[in-house]
């Protein structure tokens, strides 16, 4: 198992009435509730939490692309991993991706997850989502009815950006270059792995079974919802007739852990509520710009995680049986995420851990629980592929070390 | 009578409305799209020769991943015309058809002379940004579209229960189609540079406008006019953006000053 301690990076500052007297959480949120002091503070304690869990021995540290949204403070993940690269040194920097229809020119991208394998020593992971609705169409304003074709011409050019190693001549609808030649180029050969965040459209699955890419799925509505749509991913493959790798599927799912149960709901009721009332409150004109899907994923009725389930009336009961949360004593934790793996065939999970305006310090408890008292005895879940590294980093075994900062001389201290 | 027919193009088979008997018209519908039901349609059937073409992926017309861009469904439409033998027809377009009728005057002038824009969208004015119709939702539309928004929920056929399925699916699945090709040319701003060629149209032009248009406000109508040497300019009282609908007999009128 891969286990990725991952970090949307939420705004924790939405006040209590922001559903009542907010249209939505992304693309239009009020510039009025940002505060750039507050925010200085929250950047430094979420790198400090993704940190943490590289110490406690997740096996990646995770982040993500978003755009004018306050349930993630990232337009930029990668400036995001390159902060890590420097203050990990273990955990895979997984960067869960950037969404490639939005860079001019896409390049950008090979140019930049290359410099973060190098920087990191191959622990580095990518991910090519299309992005959402809100970000690519709404906030990037990239034409709904053109983005995957944008989106495959994109890819197009950066995995031969990083495979041909000679300058080639690029003459797309989209970018035109006559000399494609990224330098440095990447580590990792072919190039580092890809994992592809898809919400149902079916022809990403073929797309991640026709480039060796792990498919994850990465709703925030927990596993039992996520059956359905996990089990028409396997049924492709199977179609395919490429090997089953629980290793080509991950998922994301919100936990977290206590001594027993009823503390975990104690500690963490609030800001489960917070996140799932306050930061999913998107405005539903914004879900599904028409264009964005394709007719084939909507005739399959996988319909945007955003026109349902309603979280406003759950209970904290509501949220862990049906699975939207796992969360518990380190046993029950234990045994639904067995539940989990097993039942959606998943090699690489994505925790997450940090939740809505969750404390620094309460998050650390959770994530040390996991990892202590979780995290073993889950690791081991499918032996069998243990060999499967198609869908992983290969970090240099002998990898630079950051020097330690020079103790501070008297001339180094700022004048008054 | 309206009957329709396809027509094979670059971008795939077209379906065409016709009816009607008269001076050559060819009518280029909105992004809501057009059908053989449609009033103004019917209208206009009774005094020309009307063809109505849908644009791919709208109605029957097939879905075509051959249409990028303004310039491409621009010289479609002059194929459309083509294959259908029409040579210099009356153009009226609603909206985003006003706004490809538009094109087709200002890259060919000399092929078009009596041209009638109805609330044409493909102008932007930055005191007057027009509403994002991409993020409305199906209940909203009446609003925006209409003078009388009640008047105006009771003709739009949209009043399926929108949580259930068995209305949703092909609900969206027309959306996607017909919006996703509109989007090509109005997401996420409806200008695609037309303010650089519209000094060109050299057509007899008739500017078609509803008084109380939420979408594009009669700001954008002086604009068009401002911008087209010789327009006129019908503004009508009590009409909104779908003033062919709201006021057929008005906008009729205004069309015929061209003939």
């Amino acid at each position: 198992m891969k286990f990725t301690w991952f970090n949307l990076m939420p705004w924790p500052h939405l006040p209590d009435d922001f559903r009542e007297t907010n249209r939505s959480v992304w693309v239009d949120i009020d510039q009025a509730l940002f505060d750039p002091v507050k925010c200085h503070d929250v950047y430094n304690d979420y790198l400090d939490l993704l940190e943490y869990a590289d110490q406690l021995g997740f096996d990646g540290v995770g982040i993500n692309e978003h755009h004018q949204n306050g349930y993630g403070l990232m337009p930029s993940p990668n400036i995001m991993g390159a902060a890590l690269a420097r203050r990990t040194s273990k955990a895979a920097v997984v960067v869960l991706g950037n969404s490639i229809a939005l860079y001019n020119p896409p390049i950008r991208v090979a140019e930049e997850f290359a410099m973060l394998d190098i920087m990191t020593g191959g622990r580095f992971v990518g991910g090519f989502p299309v992005g959402t609705s809100m970000d690519t169409n709404f906030c990037y304003g990239t034409i709904p009815g053109l983005t995957r074709e944008k989106y495959a011409e994109a890819h197009e050019l950066i995995i031969r950006a990083w495979t041909e190693k000679k300058p080639f001549a690029f003459n797309g609808r989209y970018t035109k270059l006559r000399h494609v030649n990224i330098w440095p180029n990447v580590l990792q050969t072919p190039h580092p792995p890809i994992h592809i965040p898809g919400g149902g459209s079916v022809e990403t699955y073929d797309f991640c079974v026709d480039n060796t890419y792990s498919y994850s799925y990465l709703s925030f509505s927990g596993y039992l919802r996520a059956k359905a749509l996990m089990d028409g991913y396997w049924r492709r493959v199977a179609e395919r007739e490429v090997d089953n790798s629980p290793y080509r599927a991950g998922f994301a799912q919100t936990v977290f852990v206590a001594e027993t149960d009823e503390e975990a709901e104690r500690l963490y009721s609030e800001y489960a509520f917070y996140f799932y009332n306050r930061c999913l409150h998107v405005y539903p004109g914004f879900a599904d710009a028409p264009g964005y899907r394709t007719i084939k994923t909507i005739q399959t009725g996988a319909l945007n995680q955003y026109m349902r389930p309603t979280y406003t009336n759950m209970t904290w009961k509501d949220l862990v049986d049906g699975g939207h949360v796992i969360a518990g004593s380190p046993e029950t934790v234990r045994q639904r995420f067995e539940e989990l793996i097993k039942s959606l065939r998943v090699g690489n999970i994505f925790l997450l851990m940090h939740v809505g305006n969750m404390p620094k310090e309460l998050c650390k408890y959770s994530t040390k629980l996991f990892a202590e008292k979780v995290m073993p005895h889950l690791q081991n879940m499918w032996p069998e592929f243990d060999d499967d590294g198609r869908f992983w980093c290969k970090p240099l075994a002998q990898r630079a070390i950051p020097a330690p900062l020079p103790a501070a001389t008297p001339e180094m201290v700022p004048a008054k | 009578m309206i009957t329709s027919r396809k027509i094979g193009t670059r971008a795939g088979s077209i379906n065409v409305f016709e009816g009607g008997e008269g001076p050559d018209l060819l009518f280029l519908h909105a992004a809501g799209g057009v059908n053989a039901e449609n009033p103004f349609l019917q209208a206009l059937a009774k005094s020309y020769h009307v063809r109505a073409p849908q644009l791919p992926g709208y109605g029957d017309s097939d879905d075509s991943d051959n249409i990028h861009d303004m310039l491409e469904v621009t010289l479609h439409t002059f194929d459309v015309l083509e294959k259908l033998g029409m040579s210099k027809p009356i153009l009226v377009g609603h909206s985003l058809g006003g706004m490809i009728a538009a094109e087709m005057a200002a890259v060919c002038p000399n092929d078009i002379d009596k041209l009638c824009l109805i609330a044409a969208a493909g102008l932007w004015l930055d005191q007057y940004p027009v509403p994002d119709i991409f993020t409305l939702l199906p209940r909203e539309f009446p609003e925006y579209m209409f003078h009388d928004a009640d008047a105006g929920r009771a003709m739009m056929t949209s009043n399926g229960n929108i949580n259930d399925p068995a209305f949703l699916i092909p609900f969206l699945v027309n959306n996607a189609r017909q919006l996703g090709m509109a989007g090509k040319f109005l997401f996420p701003i409806p200008e695609r540079g037309l303010k650089d060629r519209i000094h060109r149209i050299k057509a007899k032009t008739m500017l078609v406008w509803g008084a109380s248009d939420k979408l594009f406000p009669a700001a954008y109508a002086h604009a068009f006019k401002d911008s087209i040497a010789g327009a006129e300019l019908v503004i009508i009282p009590e009409a909104g953006h779908m003033v062919p609908l709201e006021k057929t007999e008005a906008t009729l009128a205004a069309i015929a000053r061209l003939r």
